[in-house]
């Protein structure tokens, strides 16, 4: 529990000044991501930047520092008999809410309760100027100045140092249970869809193996209900099955060192046809695929399919691993670095080589 | 980027440009007599004004990028223009420069209901998402106020709000994708048909931009399914605190409400004379809190409700009983503005957002204040994600109130900042709050905003002098503030 903010701002101002490079790392569970990190550059440690510095459950919000761990955040909201709903993965019991925003990942409840970048509602930030800078707040709504905090999810940590996050925080739900079914996966895609479509308690949707799961949370009156009116059979450990696949420990992520793809399509987007494995996740809006393949040939399908595509983890990570951006869009993104991180001092070349 | 505003240098005339833009665009929307523009002067914020150059009402995106293409090689600001309802003067135009109004495009492209989304034209009204999408059993989630009238190009640029945003969210959360036309004149697409797209989140900084960032010319909107049942909890009581301490009442037993809304004395009166709501009109401040989901879920939440409420000292606690009912209830709270409207010539409606658990405190201060300044003040609130409206009363006509109306809603503002929250919930900071944007944000901080505008903008085209004030500004507003903060002082230390 200790604010290390000054000691952050100390390091990247001296970075700026020999011309250095810094790699941004939290609990260091996420460096599978991204192109391959520099190895000239040195490393920018938040593993000790940690601590919650203000949590208020009446007001649904709580601020943290950049470094703490998942773990820690969700013990402290558990005690309120709160939780995060965007359901962040731990890769490791080391995971930090920083890391968690700057790759912008979620868990299966996504689709109905958010991501990671929903429920941001403030950061602060240090640029590549070693500027200490204040964004957002601690409020649901606030429209003054542009939303860069929310800038941050997705951008792997290429615009600055996430130092401290505001987050919207849930009540956890009063009861959940897992319906299973077997299913073919075109059939599932459309059923996972249409049960989105009906105003029922549903919280999370996926298709592997032959079979589609459910899961329905809140009021324990009402997922009863929902489970009754709709079939399939109630699995026993349907906890741990999605804590598996948020935390991607089911067994269809077991080989970490193939090529694993994720689709980011519309949900009821015909799948591609590709052989190889497939989860189909968020009820069709995230799709896990697994094979080789050159980003270039998926790209094609997955715009077909309305989305993109990345490689998410595995393979060859020196070239692209992010689907690719038209031009003007390119240009605002590298106007865009070169506005937080004049030098690019942090992240070098870790979204696309271009950056 | 120094943080200055571009000026438009006007290398060519009014004429000359009218000239260039018959060509491509229907010469009748070409506009430039001073009467037909007149109508484009201000936005719902009719305190400020301005006589554009030229109006235009372009009908396609390829026209909409040629303007872009010769506005950007001329340097003429362009001012994107929805309805019009704004709250901020944030579509007020621009002296030199054109007004870019999007009135016709007004399709629903197409509705998905397997996907639940809707392709929309950006002057489709707000409303009309949902009425059309009923026919599926969907809506569209935000619904601000001004919801007949407001287009979702608007929305998108305000990143607007409502009454459901503590369940449902912002715009923000409510969008997959825009189409743009940038400062340059290219048409990009932000955004995907997936939930999220690989690199920065530019959707997101593009929601909310004010129009200084890019003109969208189609939105891809989510679609909810419409919940099974809706009833309203109604509750009064003797004090603002009592209520405020029951708003935390239901979060903390794990309800989220749909909608929770706070009206004050002098609002319940004016809504209750208004819409004949049936408000209690004794009550010190009233709740509405809105329970929505399946049926099993809404009996259950609306039993705890009613029973957290009178434990916590409601007067008066009411469930409405049938869907007439729950809309007559909702219909006092939205006619709250036309109806404080009546009672006094002009208001003038202010939109900070607070921590919830600052409000009793915020309200007293505001009474303060209000009898400081000898305004009345009535007050609407989001109690459910601490957006305060406060309505402060006023006769434009009575010379001075209108300037003393403004120092009160920036005082309003500043105590908004200091408790812990913001200037502006959801109205944009536009022209009118632009002053406050240097209480919220330091120099570094709105300088980086500069340079955000200028990533999408480098030439400062798209809706100059809104949003982010340039510096120099700021320095000087500062010290005005410091001047007055030490003569307060004195008079203190004197008096």
């Amino acid at each position: 529990m200790a604010d290390l903010s000054q000691q952050l701002q100390e390091q990247v101002l001296q970075a700026r000044t020999r011309a250095e490079k810094l790699n941004i790392v939290g609990g260091g569970t996420k460096g599978f991501m991204g192109r391959e990190a520099n190895t000239q550059a040195g490393t920018l440690d938040m593993s000790e930047h940690t601590g919650i510095v203000d949590y208020h459950p009446v007001e649904l919000v709580m601020t943290v520092r950049a470094g703490t761990t998942l773990s820690d955040i969700e013990a402290a909201l558990a005690e309120q008999g709160q939780a995060l709903h965007f359901e962040p993965p731990h890769f490791g019991p080391g995971s930090t809410i920083g890391g968690t925003l700057a790759c912008n990942l979620s868990g299966p409840a996504r689709p109905w309760a958010g991501s990671v970048r929903d429920q941001v509602l403030g950061t602060r930030l240090l640029n590549g100027k070693g500027e200490h800078l204040r964004f957002g707040g601690e409020v649901m709504k606030n429209v003054a100045g542009y939303d860069v905090s929310r800038l941050q999810a997705g951008a792997l940590g290429t615009l600055g140092v996430i130092t401290e996050i505001s987050l919207k925080v849930m009540p956890t739900p009063a009861a959940s249970l897992t319906l299973v079914r077997d299913m073919a996966m075109d059939e599932a895609l459309h059923y996972m869809n249409r049960r989105t479509a009906e105003p029922k308690p549903i919280t999370a949707a996926c298709w592997v193996d032959g079979k589609v799961y459910l899961r329905l949370s809140g009021a324990k009156t009402a997922v009863e209900a929902t489970a009754e009116q709709w079939s399939g059979d109630v699995i026993e450990q349907g906890e741990a099955f999605w804590r598996s696949v948020q935390d991607m420990q089911h067994e269809f992520f077991a080989d970490k060192n193939a090529p694993l793809w994720r689709f980011s399509v519309g949900s009821p987007a015909t799948n591609p046809a590709l052989g190889g494995d497939w989860f189909i996740d968020w009820a069709g809006a995230q799709r896990w695929y697994k094979g080789t393949a050159e980003l270039s040939d998926l790209e094609v399908l997955a715009r077909a399919a309305g989305g993109q595509v990345s490689q998410f983890r595995g393979g060859d990570r020196s070239g692209e691993v992010m689907h690719s951006q038209p031009n003007a869009l390119k240009t605002i993104q590298q106007r865009m670095k070169e506005s937080f991180d004049p030098d690019g001092i942090f992240n070098p070349g870790r979204l696309y080589s271009w950056m | 980027m120094n943080g200055s505003f571009m000026t438009n240098k006007l290398k060519v005339s009014q004429e000359k440009l009218a000239e260039q833009f018959r060509v491509f665009i229907d010469p009748d929307y070409v506009i430039t007599d001073n009467e037909t523009m007149k109508p484009y002067e201000c936005d719902g914020m009719s305190m400020y004004c301005e006589m554009p150059l030229l109006v235009l009402l372009p009908e396609t995106v390829t026209q909409v990028q040629r303007v872009m293409r010769i506005c950007h090689e001329y340097g003429v600001p362009v001012v994107a223009r929805g309805a019009g309802t704004g709250l901020s003067a944030g579509a007020m135009p621009s002296k030199e420069g054109v007004v870019l109004s999007l009135a016709k495009f007004n399709r629903i492209l197409n509705i998905d209901p397997l996907a639940r989304t809707a392709n929309l034209q950006p002057g489709v009204r707000n409303l009309a998402i949902s009425e059309e999408a009923a026919q599926y059993g969907l809506y569209y989630g935000p619904d601000p106020s001004s919801q007949i009238a407001c287009t979702i190009g608007g929305n998108v640029a305000e990143n607007s709000g409502g009454v459901h945003c503590l369940k449902y969210g912002l715009t923000v959360h409510n969008i997959l994708s825009v189409e743009m036309v940038t400062a340059e004149g290219d048409v990009v697409t932000v955004g995907s048909d997936g939930l999220d797209s690989c690199g920065m989140d530019l959707l997101a900084v593009m929601t909310g931009s004010e129009g200084l960032l890019g003109v969208v010319t189609e939105v891809k909107v989510k679609l909810l399914p419409k919940p099974e049942v809706a009833q309203v909890v109604m509750a009064g009581f003797d004090s603002v605190q009592k209520a405020g301490d029951a708003v935390g009442g239901i979060i903390s037993h794990g309800i989220i409400p749909g909608g929770l809304e706070m009206m004050d004395g002098h609002a319940i009166v004016a809504a209750d004379d208004f819409a004949n709501a049936g408000y209690p009109r004794e009550a010190k401040a009233l709740l509405l809190c809105e329970v929505d989901g399946t049926e099993e879920e809404v009996h259950e939440h609306v039993a705890q409700a009613e029973s957290v409420f009178r434990k916590l000292g409601a007067t008066s606690v009411r469930t409405s009983q049938s869907e007439q009912e729950r809309a007559l209830m909702w219909l006092g709270r939205k006619s709250a503005f036309p109806a404080v409207g009546r009672i006094s010539p002009d208001y003038y409606c202010m939109d900070g957002t607070i921590p919830r658990r600052h409000i009793a405190h915020v309200l007293t201060e505001m009474q303060t204040l209000s009898e400081a300044f000898g305004l009345r003040v009535a007050n609407v609130f989001h109690a459910g994600d601490g957006n305060l409206h406060p309505l402060i009363l006023f006769d434009a006509n009575v010379p001075g109130e209108f300037e003393r109306t403004e120092a009160f809603g920036a005082s309003i503002l500043k105590m908004c900042v200091e408790v812990g929250g913001c200037i502006t919930g959801e109205h944009g900071v536009g022209v009118e709050k632009i002053r406050q944007m240097a209480i919220q944000f330091n120099d570094l901080e709105l300088q980086q905003f500069h340079d955000v505008k200028a990533a999408f903008d480098p030439t400062g085209i798209l809706n100059p002098g809104k949003g982010v004030p340039a510096l120099k500004f700021c320095q000087e507003y500062r010290s005005l503030e410091y001047k007055q903060h030490k003569h307060e002082q004195t008079e203190a230390a004197h008096g």
